[in-house]
């Protein structure tokens, strides 16, 4: 059903190279990106008439394919006015754009964009048209058959959490959040390769808004599509985006990488101050506990001497132990409690309240470990079988 | 007989030119006397359709359910050709200055109490809630806050009515009244150019004026809005 | 039927009145002939939809157009002011001396033609502000996602518009409606001719019977217009989310007088 619209070569099979993590790159450089790129700008400049300075100055970029790339910066950077002229909303003073290996010049405007899905703060929902209909423009223009756009539709709104009952309805009928799903599901509609997001989610409110973001995610994990998102929220770049293009005043790209890279290794200081003051906790939210080498910790079983448990705090300077039955963790006892037990088993212990999984993000490790009483998070599989402990220590370690 | 141009005209001016000036020259007197009367039944129509219509406005704006009928009754009136309104009032008030009256402050009412309603309803909530936290009562806010915010759209409606009665004041000569339709009329019935172009020429120049009038006004009542603009 | 209050008032302090109105209305004899109500009737009607029509082939296309490139701002402001100076009798009171100069004669084109004057501003207004006004992201999205500018135009912003534009067309028509009566006094027969005779004969019967008459006909394409309105914009009736202020609507400070 939706390979009826492959356009433009670009779309390639989904899921094998896309869903691969790219090649770590060394992205400070603008041009450094991965390698198959879907969207190639070389030397872009853009001089509005009466300005005095052009608001995107020789900027190069190269998107990857089916990956999501963020633009972000604070007003005046340019960030729309690249995105418009990937789809010739804006046409550029200088430079070659190319989408999927095609100079965007050498088509029709309106061709071009046909094969480019458009995404707006604003929505632009027609007002005139029924939700369906809205979601079918595109389709219409592509002269395809009315089955096919009815079953299409259909398939869409599942896809974007629409309710099918709202089809029928008109927008003004429908909530922000709705609506933006809605422009979604137009824009996707035709099933093109390349999706252009312009501040999608700034007019909505703060958990509409982390809905739609999580949405958006879950989303891409299934089409892969090459996405560019313009933005002015660092934090939703962070948490979409599989690269980030931060862009300064007049369009210059100051540093292009991973979120990741970006956080650990900010190009300059213009990029420091834009990542804001928690960056080393933003790092935290891209690094899970699986990535970070474990400590054993204070771990005894629970048939073991006292002297072993003494070692085993002397070992890690703590005065507690962790109370182990094979692979499945008791508690922990407090030292001053062993003196007169034969076994570790036998002391009075305190259940741990608070795990983490491997897959959790390190800060909320951290989270765990600075209200634990212990100092530390326990680590448990998802069979709840011990992995090892985190401390404060193992994190820094993680970020360096 | 060719096509003219006002200039030709000047040059063999007479009776049967689109304008004949020596008959401006002479009648001047009676000129300004039709701009006298005409004026008068323009501005008192003006001031009692404004009255009515801010009580009419007043009770739309406290009794909500009775804005539909109240807009809906002046709709009417206001759909009602001139002519016709005013034949229906003749054979009961008669060829007088109530008739006319009565007739163009009917066809004031709806674009007066709808500029009211819409300016009123235009203020925005936050600065009627601050107005109230602040310890405003009612009717003074309403006063203070409201109506003076709701000027614009008020002054609006004013221009748009008022302009609009110039222009009817001018069919109130045909039930006996004066202004410059009586010019109008006059020279319908005698076949005679120059009192119709003088009298339709001088009423659209006081529709200019008088709209040029009011937006005077509306700035003078209106300071914030011409502040800080950029 | 429904009677304006007016009238049953003075029936009751003058039954003479009512009658006469009713005896005049309903006398078969003043119905036919040349100048019967029916002709005058269909005449008036005539004269306005030919008038509506060509008044809405010269407004609304320039207008859709200037409103689509969201420019000529000032010339809109215009006409908006140039037509409400025109005081409606005057236009068709110069209809006179202007047939006289060139030599057109009276009748229906010369007061078709000052019709038309009248009935443009509204319209030209009305389609330039509603076309221009249509949401700039609607717009947006529209050729973002790869529509031509025809298409813009006639599947986006004319639709969208259309409240705005028949609200111009419904007020020029009614304005032609009424200013269609006082043709009667330049020599135009129309139903006006009932009440200018009524009043030169003395003959309330026949004053009240054009009066009613062309009060109902402006009623009617009053009504009409609405009604068409209606049909054509079902998103506007359409249950809302929320109560915020819908641009499409017709806006509460009149463009329409």
């Amino acid at each position: 059903m939706q390979s009826q619209q492959t356009v433009g070569g670009a779309d390639g099979p989904v899921g094998a190279d896309a869903a691969t993590p790219a090649v770590p790159a060394t992205a400070t450089q603008p041009t450094a990106g991965p390698a198959e790129a879907a969207i190639r700008l070389v030397a872009v400049t853009k001089a509005f008439p009466q300005a005095t300075s052009p608001a995107v100055d020789r900027l190069s970029l190269e998107v990857g394919r089916g990956e999501l790339t963020a633009l972000v910066g604070p007003s005046g950077c340019g960030k729309s006015t690249t995105l418009k002229m990937i789809n010739r909303l804006i046409e550029p003073t200088s430079g070659t754009i190319e989408v999927g290996g095609v100079e965007v010049r050498d088509q029709p405007r309106h061709e071009l964009r046909r094969q480019i899905g458009y995404v707006i703060q604003q929505i632009g929902l027609f007002p005139h048209r029924t939700v369906a209909d809205n979601i079918a423009t595109v389709p219409r223009l592509l002269g395809w058959r009315k089955a096919t756009i009815r079953a299409r539709t259909a398939e869409l709104a599942g896809q974007v959490g629409l309710d099918r009952d709202l089809l029928d309805r008109y927008p003004s009928a429908l909530s922000g959040g709705q609506q933006q799903r809605v422009g979604v599901a137009r824009a996707l509609a035709a099933d093109p390769p390349v999706l252009l997001m312009d501040e999608p989610y700034s007019a909505v409110d703060p958990i509409v808004r982390a809905h739609l973001q999580d949405d958006l995610a879950r989303l891409q994990q299934e089409l892969h599509k090459t996405i560019v998102l313009v933005t002015h929220d660092v934090d939703e770049a962070i948490k979409l985006g599989d690269r980030i293009a931060l862009l300064n005043v007049g369009g210059h790209l100051e540093q292009f990488g991973t979120p990741a890279e970006v956080l650990r290794a900010p190009a300059n200081e213009f990029v420091e101050r834009f990542l804001g003051r928690e960056r080393g906790l933003k790092r935290m939210a891209l690094i899970t506990v699986a990535e970070v080498p474990l400590g054993g910790g204070p771990m005894v079983q629970a048939d073991a001497a006292p002297a072993e448990a003494e070692a085993a705090m002397a070992a890690e300077g703590v005065d507690w132990v962790g109370v182990l039955a094979g692979d499945e963790l008791l508690g922990w006892a407090d030292g001053a409690d062993l003196a007169g037990a034969a076994r570790v088993g036998d002391a009075p212990r305190t259940p741990f309240r608070a795990f983490v999984r491997p897959g959790t993000t390190i800060r909320e490790a951290l989270d765990n470990i600075v209200n634990s009483r212990t100092r530390v998070a326990v680590v448990l599989d998802d069979d709840d079988r011990y992995l090892g402990m985190l401390t404060v220590d193992h994190l820094a370690e993680a970020l360096e | 007989m060719t096509p003219a141009v006002p200039g030709v005209l000047l040059a063999e001016n007479g009776p049967d030119s689109f304008i004949w000036w020596a008959w401006v020259g002479d009648h001047l007197d009676e000129i300004w006397e039709r701009t006298v009367q005409h004026v008068q039944l323009t501005v008192i129509a003006l001031v009692v359709g404004f009255a009515v219509s801010t009580v009419l406005a007043l009770i739309a704006l406290r009794f909500r359910r009775t804005y539909t009928p109240i807009t809906g009754f002046a709709g009417v009136l206001y759909a009602i050709p001139s002519l016709a309104l005013f034949a229906f009032l003749v054979p009961i008030t008669g060829l007088s200055l109530l008739t006319a009256e009565i007739g163009l402050v009917s066809y004031t009412l709806l674009i007066l109490v709808r500029n009211m309603v819409a300016g009123i309803d235009g203020v925005p909530a936050a600065v009627r809630e601050a107005a109230d936290g602040m310890g405003y009562t009612p009717w003074r806010r309403f006063v203070a806050v409201d109506a003076r915010l709701a000027t614009p759209t008020i002054v609006a409606g004013v221009r748009i009515a008022a302009v609009t009665t110039v222009g009817l004041v001018t069919v109130t000569a045909l039930i006996g009244q004066g202004g410059y339709g009586a010019l109008i009329n006059d020279g319908l019935s005698r076949s005679f150019n120059t009192p119709i172009v003088v009298g339709a020429a001088l009423s659209i120049l006081l529709a200019m004026a008088v709209d040029l009038l009011l937006v005077g006004a509306e700035r003078l009542l209106t300071p914030w809005a011409r502040a800080g603009r950029r | 039927m429904s009677v304006p209050a007016p009238l049953l008032a003075a029936g009751d302090s003058d039954p003479g009145l009512w009658s006469e109105f009713w005896s005049y209305l309903t006398t078969a004899d003043n119905w036919t002939g040349d100048r019967g109500i029916a002709a005058l009737l269909v005449a008036h009607v005539q004269i306005s939809v030919v008038a509506v029509l060509l008044a809405a082939a010269v407004a609304i296309v320039p207008a859709v157009l200037l409103g689509h490139t969201r420019r000529g701002a000032f010339l809109a402001v215009s006409v908006v002011n140039i037509g409400r100076a025109l005081p409606s009798f005057a236009i068709i009171a110069l209809v006179l001396p202007v047939s006289l100069e060139w030599g057109l004669g009276l009748g229906f084109w010369p007061t078709c033609v000052a019709l038309v004057l009248l009935a443009v501003p509204p319209m030209f207004t009305n389609a330039y502000t509603g076309v221009r006004d249509v949401d700039p992201g609607t717009v947006e999205a529209a050729v973002g996602m790869g529509m031509t500018p025809t298409r813009v135009v006639t599947r986006v912003e004319v639709p969208n518009a259309s409240p705005l534009i028949i609200t111009g067309v419904r007020v020029s028509a009614v304005q032609v409606v009424a200013t269609a009566t006082l043709g009667a006094l330049v020599g135009f027969s129309c139903l006006g001719s009932l009440i200018v005779e009524g009043f030169a004969q003395q003959n309330d019967g026949k004053l009240l019977t054009g009066a009613f008459l062309v009060a109902v006909l402006s009623l009617v394409t009053e009504a009409f217009f609405s009604l068409v309105q209606r049909l054509a914009t079902p998103w506007l009736r359409a249950p809302r989310r929320r109560a915020r202020p819908a641009r499409s609507d017709p806006p509460a400070v009149a463009l329409d007088a």
